[in-house]
């Protein structure tokens, strides 16, 4: 028999809240291990039961580029100031990647482990966040293809940049994960995002430049209009990831503030939204 | 001494009524819609004016449950379906939030309704011991300590590294309630898990209880299985419609369960809300308990045959029906389970039925019953296939004993049958 550990228990006290819900960060900080074990465990068994395995990581973005480069590029020859096109949406495709798989797995975290949110207590934000911290896998490996990519077209990064990529890259990670907290708290009571969500996918990868380039948006667009194409999250991450690898386009300018402002703002209102919806979770998922 | 759990006029909450707010809530549209209008009732509600519709289809899970349980007692907590046991468990480890009132719980609450939630069928039985660990709320270094002690004691061993999809369903079920087992919380939660697992795994879970209790943890209990309550609890609570009607040791409690609310009428009738919509195709109608003479009884004589009816509607054609019924005593001891297609010949003919209303009925012979009271379940299925249709208490019944053997002697008799056997008595010298 195991030594009962003597130490004073917390108390815990339940009630039911009201107004705007504190975000409890502390809970989340004790569970903190738990969301390393459950992005370990999505990597893990991701590609179980798969011929390719690992390889899907690597096959997917590059199918795609190498679409993106035939049309684009081939048929349609948009400028990519001076980058070997293949490299040029590359860049794009790793934080439009991330972006995708924490808007697919993200917003359907709660749903797909409805077992666990009606069984057990757990901070329920750790869901969403696992779920986007694991599409940083398929990330890193994307990101050494670019790198092996770089090498064969021989093109130099933007070495006084490359300091900003974090940034560039926490960025990405807010807005995927502000989405994924809106849409999966949403998708517990209205499965309507289940059907949004491959429509939604599609058009925002219209509306983000990653198969074009961001200066054919502000040559062709009047300022007024250039603003608002600037309202979407997306743009200002992906403009940044190539400013920051490539040294193209324009570098931090009105544009990524307010994109960056807009992916902040869904960030903090997803939170606080996710936290208010929490407490009926168990109820009605 | 000091208090694990202090709960507090706690009430819940649920909206029922499906089918309109389904209606009303479920497109996004609505929500839009909805958000449009939030300002409007926010307005509403600071001068005072609460929408009307709020007090529509909302039903209490709980009303104003008040109890205090003392460190390291076992309380028991008995009620029927719907009585709001479920529940309580849910608020006390945090699972869903009380709409009204406050428990103050001192200690990590552990729960034994969630054995083996998150486990991935893809990942090794170690993987998911860590895991399932995880989620529970043990940290790395606890599970780290404790790995080879739930190893032993979920006997999977030599598989630990095999993917869990590949174990028994037994196996699965033991690493589970291993991991939950040691999870060793200062308040330990166990809802029903003694349905599941053979008798050797129940004896193990309740002996692991009991272990808990000794060690001046605090358990609350729940079972629909009187004897292990009686075994397992010092003290119960009842619960009834959602509030708490008697608090006392645990006999009393268990005496005063089985004496009120359970009484009906020998006849169980289903309206069209109380059989889920997955039990579709199949459509209970009505069971009803039968005398000699055809009228429909509450108690029955054990000197008597008794016939049991079940009346039921099949809304489209069923290959491999199988209709049956449970019999229990109260204490919750089976005493026999039987279908009305066991017979090779009967399924021959019943075995696929094309839809349509049936009836399916038995005769217990006389002098089968023993005196006392006795629950009669329902089932329908297709076996390893599907269960239709299963209500493990839709009657309960008494059994008056007045002529049958040894009445003679005023003794109560252990056991739920109560024969009339064939004595024969010779003299050998």
């Amino acid at each position: 028999m195991t030594e009962l550990v003597k130490h004073e228990p917390t108390t815990i006290y339940i009630k039911p809240s009201r107004g705007l819900a504190a975000l409890n960060l502390r809970d989340l900080w004790i569970y903190r291990e738990l969301i390393s074990f459950m992005v370990w465990r999505d990597v893990k068994v991701k590609y179980k039961q798969t011929l390719l395995g690992m390889a899907w990581a690597v096959i997917q973005p590059i199918m795609t580029m190498l679409v993106f480069t035939f049309l684009f590029d081939r048929v349609a020859r948009l400028p990519t100031e001076g980058v070997p096109y293949p490299v040029f949406s590359f860049t794009a495709l790793l934080p439009w990647g991330l972006f995708i798989v924490a808007l697919n797995q993200g917003s359907r975290s709660l749903v797909a482990h409805n077992n666990m949110v009606t069984k057990i207590y757990f901070p329920r934000l750790i869901l969403p966040i696992s779920s986007v911290f694991a599409g940083l896998v398929d990330f890193a490996i994307a990101f050494v293809i670019l790198v092996g990519l770089m090498i064969y077209f021989q093109v130099t990064p933007a070495y006084h940049l490359l300091w900003t990529l974090p940034f560039f890259l926490l960025l990405a990670l807010i807005t995927a994960l502000g989405v994924a907290l809106w849409l999966s708290a949403i998708n517990v009571k209205y499965r309507d995002v289940n059907h949004a969500l491959p429509f939604l996918t599609q058009f925002w990868l219209f509306i983000t430049p990653v198969a074009y380039s961001a200066s054919v948006i502000s040559e062709n667009l009047s300022e007024k209009w250039l603003l608002i194409y600037s309202l979407n999250p997306m743009a200002g991450v992906v403009n940044g990831f190539r400013w920051a690898l490539l040294g193209v386009g324009n570098g931090p300018d009105i544009t990524l503030w307010i994109s960056a402002t807009i992916s902040i703002l869904i960030f903090v209102s997803g939170l606080f939204y996710f936290r208010s919806m929490e407490k009926t979770f168990a109820d009605t998922i | 001494m000091t208090i694990a759990i202090s709960v507090k006029n706690l009430s819940k909450r649920y909206q029922i009524g499906a089918a309109e707010t389904r209606f009303r809530y479920n497109m996004l549209r609505d929500v839009l819609v909805d958000t449009v209008y939030a300002p409007v009732r926010l307005a509403k509600a600071l001068v005072g004016k609460s929408d009307r519709r709020t007090n529509k289809n909302y039903v209490w899970a709980l009303k104003d449950i008040c109890f205090d349980l003392e460190e390291g007692k076992v309380l028991g907590i008995v009620g029927r379906n719907g009585a709001g046991k479920s529940t309580l468990l849910k608020i006390l480890s945090r699972v869903t939030e009380p709409t009204e009132g406050t428990v103050t719980v001192r200690g990590r609450v552990g729960s034994l309704l969630e054995v083996g939630t998150g486990f991935h069928p893809e990942l090794t039985g170690r993987e998911n011991i860590y895991m399932n660990g995880a989620i529970l709320g043990m940290k790395r270094s606890e599970i780290d300590k404790k790995f080879d002690e739930m190893v032993d004691f979920s006997e999977v061993g030599q598989f630990i590294d095999t993917p869990v999809k590949r174990y028994s369903s037994g196996m699965y079920l033991r690493l589970a309630f291993a991991v939950a087992a040691h999870l060793e919380p200062e308040i330990l939660v166990v809802d029903e898990v003694l349905a599941v697992g053979d008798a050797e795994f129940q004896r193990k879970c309740l002996g692991k209880m009991n272990d808990v209790a000794q060690q001046g943890r605090t358990v609350l209990f729940v079972s629909h299985n009187m004897s292990a309550i009686l075994r397992l609890t010092q003290e119960a609570i009842v619960l009834k419609k959602g509030q708490l009607i008697k608090r006392a040791p645990t006999p009393e409690a268990v005496d005063f369960y089985l004496a009120s609310g359970q009484t009906e009428s020998g006849e169980r009738v289903w309206d069209a809300d109380e059989v889920p919509a997955a039990s579709a195709p199949f459509r209970p109608i009505r069971l009803r308990l039968k005398d000699k003479s055809g009228k429909v009884v509450d108690t029955v004589r054990s000197t008597e045959p008794v016939t049991i009816e079940w009346e039921y509607q099949l809304d489209a054609p069923v290959t491999g029906l199988r209709v049956g019924i449970y019999l229990n005593t109260m204490r919750g001891e089976y005493v026999f389970t039987a279908f009305d297609t066991d017979d090779a010949k009967q399924y021959d003919q019943f075995g696929a039925r094309p839809a349509g209303r049936y009836i399916s009925c038995c005769k217990i012979p006389a002098d089968f019953f023993n005196e006392g009271r006795y629950s009669l379940g329902v089932n329908a299925s297709s076996f390893g296939v599907r269960r239709y249709f299963m209500d493990e208490g839709a009657l309960s019944f008494n059994v008056d004993i007045s002529g049958a053997p040894g009445t003679q002697w005023p003794e109560v008799r252990q056991g739920p049958i109560r024969p009339r056997l064939d004595w024969k008595i010779e003299k050998l010298d």
